[in-house]
């Protein structure tokens, strides 16, 4: 079976015009499982300089949940990626996962330095929830 | 026409940098509020500085050091030109606008300003124009006072004569608005706060690309601007201010240059306009400022105005023609600046899918967040022109617009 990372660069090898692309990153964040607006909270709040985004993330059975949720549709379309990379992982899996997809999709523009999409700090905090949930259960085991 | 049009070629040919593909699409730039592109001549003013006369400015007796004394204290006979000071004295140079106005807020602030004071701004300034005077007035317990727009983006002038009284202090307000164009009435501006003895402090950032500025006609006490918007290079600007005033300011910022004697017991301060100027300058800055001058100079500001107008009314035709496009800012006296919102779309959506057509705009709040609050948006789109862009570059923007909204509706 591929990986979503495998699956990713296949599909994004189909586009030779980046507009086609962005015409596909946007239908992605169309498909995002609605979050819900009650969890629209300011403590969910990742700010940009630009576009808002949303995160929330629940544990099951050992595996991380996101939610999350855009003002603007492409980055958007681009959560909708990186949900569907880190979701319904284990905390171990996400901490190890370098994201280099990105790269190779040619999205890694929109996490560099410019940070007016708040996506930067968005996979940080994917990745602090992640942190939190592995001490937690250490500590239920421990416990 | 046909002049014209050969007369922006030639224009053209000297910024290799718009003669290029940026995604596979040839680049149209359209962010010249944020900062202009550079003429080769202003580039080579910089490359030949360090090739040729590098050395420190101003105390140096050899060779060197005297060819850079000149050809920086050339450049500040050029600016004095420019605004049409009446002395060099009154040119300081500074990093630009953000610089010159924190030098006001500091120099002329803290020893004119006291509690009680009041500072009139307006709605649509620029970060760099609230926050040093928010400073200034918390420090000195003086009052801070906005005069309000009315629904083009104009300036509310009964508003504004309404605040001014003879509390006021200083005014200090933006010639050109970055995100909206408007162009505020600056000499009518200015006789009202002098009326009531106080100073006025214009902000020409953005006006300096795009008219003939006159410090002398204008009667304005201050005046800054930033090279790198009018084909200049980053990190250099000026200070313009009377020079009475300036004399009976405090230093701004303290070091060499700015000294006459020192001793441990008491330090004098050098004249004008040495006196803010306080460190080793910007020397290649300075030079290179002098260089996008002359280029402004050379293509004469009738030719500027005339081709900006027609942009500004070429680019107002055609994205009124799209349908739900909307207007930021429609005042009567604009600039070549056209800030639009397109539908319900986002401005970051709009943004990013006309970069990947090769065109750059600008997007968000334009460092004017209280602006946006009193518009009720969060920020807009912004196209601005240069005498160099042309209406084939306005045509892509069209097509590309029509793209975008078919993707984001």
């Amino acid at each position: 079976m591929k990986g979503t990372a495998e699956e990713l660069i296949e599909e994004f090898a189909m586009f030779d015009d980046p507009m086609d692309k962005y015409e596909y990153i946007i239908d992605l964040g169309k498909d995002l499982p609605e979050m819900a607006d009650s969890l629209k909270t300011e403590e969910r709040l990742v700010k940009g300089c630009q576009s808002k985004v949303w995160l929330d993330a629940k544990e099951k059975d050992g595996l991380i949940h996101y939610s999350a949720d855009s003002n603007t549709v492409i980055t958007k379309g681009i959560i909708a990626i990186l949900v569907r990379l880190l979701s319904a992982r284990t905390p171990d899996e996400i901490l190890s996962e370098d994201l280099s997809v990105l790269t190779k999709i040619d999205l890694r523009a929109h996490l560099s330095s410019q940070r007016s999409n708040g996506l930067t700090s968005m996979i940080d905090l994917m990745k602090k929830y992640a942190q939190v949930f592995k001490m937690k259960s250490k500590i239920t085991d421990e416990g | 026409m046909v002049l014209t049009t050969t007369k922006i070629e030639t224009i053209r040919k000297q910024f290799p940098i718009l003669n290029q593909e940026l995604n596979g699409k040839p680049l149209v730039y359209f962010d010249n509020a944020a900062t202009s592109q550079k003429p080769l001549s202003v580039i080579k003013a910089i490359e030949d500085y360090y090739k040729t006369i590098n050395s420190n400015v101003h105390r140096g007796v050899h060779q060197l050091s005297q060819l850079a004394t000149d050809a920086f204290e050339e450049s500040r006979e050029v600016c004095r030109e420019f605004v049409n000071a009446k002395s060099i004295k009154e040119i300081n140079f500074t990093k630009g606008t953000t610089e010159s106005i924190n030098l006001v807020a500091y120099s002329f602030g803290r020893k004119f300003v006291s509690k009680g004071d009041e500072i009139i701004i307006s709605e649509m300034e620029h970060h760099s124009n609230i926050v040093p005077w928010q400073i200034l007035c918390e420090e000195r317990e003086a009052v801070l006072k906005i005069a309000p727009i009315n629904s083009k983006g104009e300036l509310d002038m009964e508003a504004f004569e309404n605040l001014i009284s003879a509390k006021t202090k200083l005014v200090s307000i933006v010639f050109i608005s970055n995100s909206l164009g408007t162009i505020n009435p600056a000499k009518r501006i200015i006789e009202l706060a002098h009326n009531v003895g106080a100073k006025v402090m214009l902000d020409a950032a953005q006006a300096a690309p795009h008219q003939k500025l006159d410090v002398q006609d204008l009667d304005c006490d201050f005046l800054s601007l930033s090279a790198h918007k009018m084909f200049g290079p980053t990190g250099m600007g000026l200070l313009y201010g009377k020079e009475e005033i300036l004399e009976e300011m405090l230093p701004y910022q303290a070091g060499g240059e700015m000294i006459k004697e020192v001793s441990f017991e008491k330090t004098t301060y050098n004249e004008l306009p040495f006196k803010f100027e306080a460190g080793t300058p910007n020397i290649s800055g300075a030079i290179a400022l002098k260089a996008s001058i002359d280029f402004i100079n050379e293509i004469g500001w009738d030719f500027i105005e005339q081709q900006e107008k027609a942009l500004l009314d070429y680019g107002t035709e055609r994205l009124t023609e799209i349908e739900g496009l909307k207007i930021i800012g429609t005042a009567d006296n604009k600039a070549s600046v056209i800030s639009f919102l397109l539908g319900d779309a986002h401005p970051f959506d709009v943004g990013v899918l006309l970069d990947n057509m090769g065109i750059a705009i600008r997007t968000g709040h334009h460092c004017c967040q209280p602006l946006m609050n009193v518009l009720g948006i969060e920020g807009t789109c912004r196209a601005s022109f240069a005498v160099y862009n042309t209406k084939e570059e306005i045509d892509r923007l069209y097509e590309g617009l029509l793209r975008a909204q078919k993707m984001l509706m």
